[in-house]
């Protein structure tokens, strides 16, 4: 292992990509002077913060605060349950309605987890549905159709 | 003095104020005992319901959704040795071992006793402070907002846990969340990346529940396991009551810790989890008998836990009345005061005296309410503690995705909210705490505009912020607190042999 293994680099690199972002995308707003700022200046200033503090992390030694947090592998099924639940009720809100667009999402994210079977997360899909039917669109009139057709 | 507090008695007891803070209080206890839902989640998911009501019952539901979840995470925290928030991770150390002796229902009642007295204290303390902290309020021009804010933003990101470097880190992301949206001062719309939505800015309904939603779910999903009771003795009412002289044993643990913790709940950033496991120390070393911390002592229980919540209750001074958030907590209450154009700030207690006594009398009967509420339900919250965490997150999920949208009724919101979150996730799992985030995020846009008028007044001179004394001394401290920063980095530096290096 060399020296450089040890560095914290994808924090660095998180911080660095984030910073220069802030300090391009600033450059379309007036930058002013320390007397009478544009609106450009306070991001910039922020911008170059961060690069700084990047630059920090890879000077530095690594912190041992870095906590392992388990292995990606395994953990894809619940994140890609988790993002396409929210995509599902999105787009089925859109051209489905209200009502099927809950229904989606739980059932989607509740596959997240292995230890649901398919039996559970259909029952848990269809009693949240209607609760939460009741709740929002008839309780506190909520303002989303229940049903879009076409 | 008197008359205020009757006035806060008069508003707290309002009908429909009275009703909001119980509701607030009611699901903030069923929330907290849930596994994996904490006080930031459940305050972020439910801020868009208090938009419709009156600031004061929508203020006085947050607060009771904030000391109700931290109720009911201390019975989590002591029955499953999971602790909820950052403030019950030293309550662990001695509850759950208390626990496991089958003297869980003590525990609990001493922990519930315990925040009872801490948050009376706290009021007191808030009572009697906020008019004093007022006067001095009236004195601060911009550039002392300035460097206070400063100094919040420095001591909260820097006094947690985890990186100090890592922790100003996430602040700045979070100031950078806030300059998004119209410039103040000269109109112009900043990265708004041509979404009519953004040029109001990045809601904070968005930002909250992705950091503190998504990003949670994320981490959680799929492996939080069942929730296992460690104890076998049946809890149910009769077995929550103190054992004999354990009020007695406890009296002098409170009042430490509710010392401690009100001090560090005024000050901007420290907070309650410092408070706690600061009371633990001074426990610890104060004992009699040291050994028996970490294996049950009840002291590790009533001290920490009366620390956390008078600190709960004191982080409301600075939030009130210099508009200045000491934690990710207050900044959302804040946040929902601006939305109901409320500016938090020295004139609060003049212009809207009903709001600030009345907030304080419904912390005192909120409280109350768990206290009474607590004995009898433990029953049904042991129930409840064994729903699986696999059942709980697609319902966040939803409560997430619903919340957003019924903030603006828009659907695009939702596709925010879980492109934020993602990012949060990331973040968090390189290490960038999302509490100092939101704080940046909440602060940003005044810091922006406290900075550019101190520096406009003073021509461009940036020696303004040390040429008063208030200002001054707020700048020494966190000029202090960036020195401590460094030294700690370059200490372990120092420390490291070369030798581990090149192994």
């Amino acid at each position: 292992m060399n020296k450089l293994v040890q560095k914290d680099w994808p924090s660095a690199l998180f911080i660095l990509v984030i910073g220069l972002g802030a300090v391009l995308g600033s450059k379309s707003y007036t930058l002013g002077t320390l007397a009478r700022m544009g609106p450009g200046y306070f991001p910039t200033l922020l911008g170059m913060l961060l690069i700084l503090m990047g630059l920090l992390m890879l000077v530095g030694p690594r912190g041992d605060e870095v906590k392992t947090q388990g292995t990606w592998r395994g953990r894809l099924r619940p994140w890609g349950c988790t993002i396409l639940g929210m995509l599902a009720f999105v787009l089925i809100g859109q051209y489905g309605g209200f009502a099927p667009a809950i229904f989606a999402l739980i059932l989607i994210a509740a596959f997240g987890d292995r230890a649901n079977s398919t039996k559970t997360n259909v029952m848990l899909a269809s009693a949240v549905t209607i609760v939460a039917v009741a709740v929002f669109h008839y309780g506190l009139q909520l303002q989303f159709p229940l049903f879009v057709w076409g | 003095m008197i008359e205020n507090l009757m006035l806060g008695v008069q508003t707290a007891f309002q009908w429909e104020n009275f009703l909001y803070a119980f509701i607030g209080v009611f699901i903030g206890n069923v929330v907290g005992v849930l596994p994996g839902i904490g006080s930031l989640a459940a305050i972020s998911m439910l801020l868009p319901l208090t938009y419709g009501l009156n600031p004061v019952a929508a203020l006085m539901m947050l607060a009771g959704l904030y000391y109700g979840t931290s109720f009911g995470g201390a019975t989590t925290t002591i029955l499953l040795n999971l602790p909820g928030t950052p403030t019950h991770a030293v309550v662990c150390v001695d509850g759950h071992p208390l626990a496991k002796k089958g003297r869980a229902g003590s525990a609990i009642f001493i922990a519930m006793f315990a925040s009872f007295v801490g948050v009376s204290i706290g009021i007191a303390l808030m009572a009697t402070l906020s008019p004093l902290l007022t006067g001095v309020a009236f004195m601060f021009g911009p550039q002392e907002y300035f460097a206070l804010m400063l100094m919040g933003l420095l001591a909260a990101s820097t006094l947690t846990t985890g990186s100090p470097l890592k922790g100003v880190t996430s602040v700045v992301i979070g100031l950078l969340f806030g300059v998004v949206g119209t410039d103040v001062m000269t109109g112009v719309s900043r990265f708004d990346f041509g979404l009519s939505t953004l040029q109001d800015g990045v809601s904070l309904v968005v930002l909250a529940t992705a950091l503190f939603g998504i990003a949670d779910v994320l981490t959680h999903a799929g492996k939080l396991g069942e929730g296992s009771l460690t104890t076998d003795s049946k809890i149910n009412r009769n077995s929550v009551r103190p054992e004999k002289g354990e009020i007695k044993q406890s009296a002098k643990p409170i009042v430490r810790g509710a010392t401690i913790g009100s001090a560090l709940g005024i000050l901007p950033g420290a907070g309650g989890t410092l408070a706690a496991f600061m009371s633990y120390a001074v426990e610890k070393k104060t004992s009699k008998t040291p050994e028996r911390f970490g294996k049950g002592a009840m002291e590790g229980v009533s001290g920490p836990e009366a620390a956390n919540s008078s600190a709960a209750i004191t982080a409301f001074i600075p939030t009130l009345t210099l508009g200045i958030p000491g934690d990710a907590v207050m900044a959302l209450m804040l946040g929902a005061l601006m939305i109901h154009n409320i500016t938090p700030g020295p004139a609060i207690m003049v212009e809207h005296p009903d709001l600030f006594w009345g907030l304080i009398i419904s912390f005192w009967i909120g409280n109350f309410i768990l206290l009474v509420l607590n004995i009898p339900l433990i029953g049904m919250w042991v129930k409840l503690l064994q729903v699986p965490y696999r059942i709980i997150f697609p319902i966040i999920l939803l409560l997430i995705s619903i919340g957003v949208y019924s903030a603006n009724n828009n659907i695009y919101d939702v596709i925010m909210v879980l492109g934020v979150g993602i990012f949060g996730f990331l973040a968090s799992r390189l290490g960038f705490q999302p509490a100092p985030m939101l704080l940046g995020f909440v602060l940003g846009p005044m810091v922006e505009e406290n900075f550019r008028r101190s520096l406009l007044m003073a021509h461009g001179d940036l020696l303004v912020f040390f040429k008063q004394p208030l200002s001054a001394v707020f700048m020494s401290v966190s000029l202090l607190l960036l020195a401590l920063v460094a030294f700690k980095r370059l200490r372990k530096t120092w420390a490291k042999p070369p030798q581990v290096q090149t192994a």
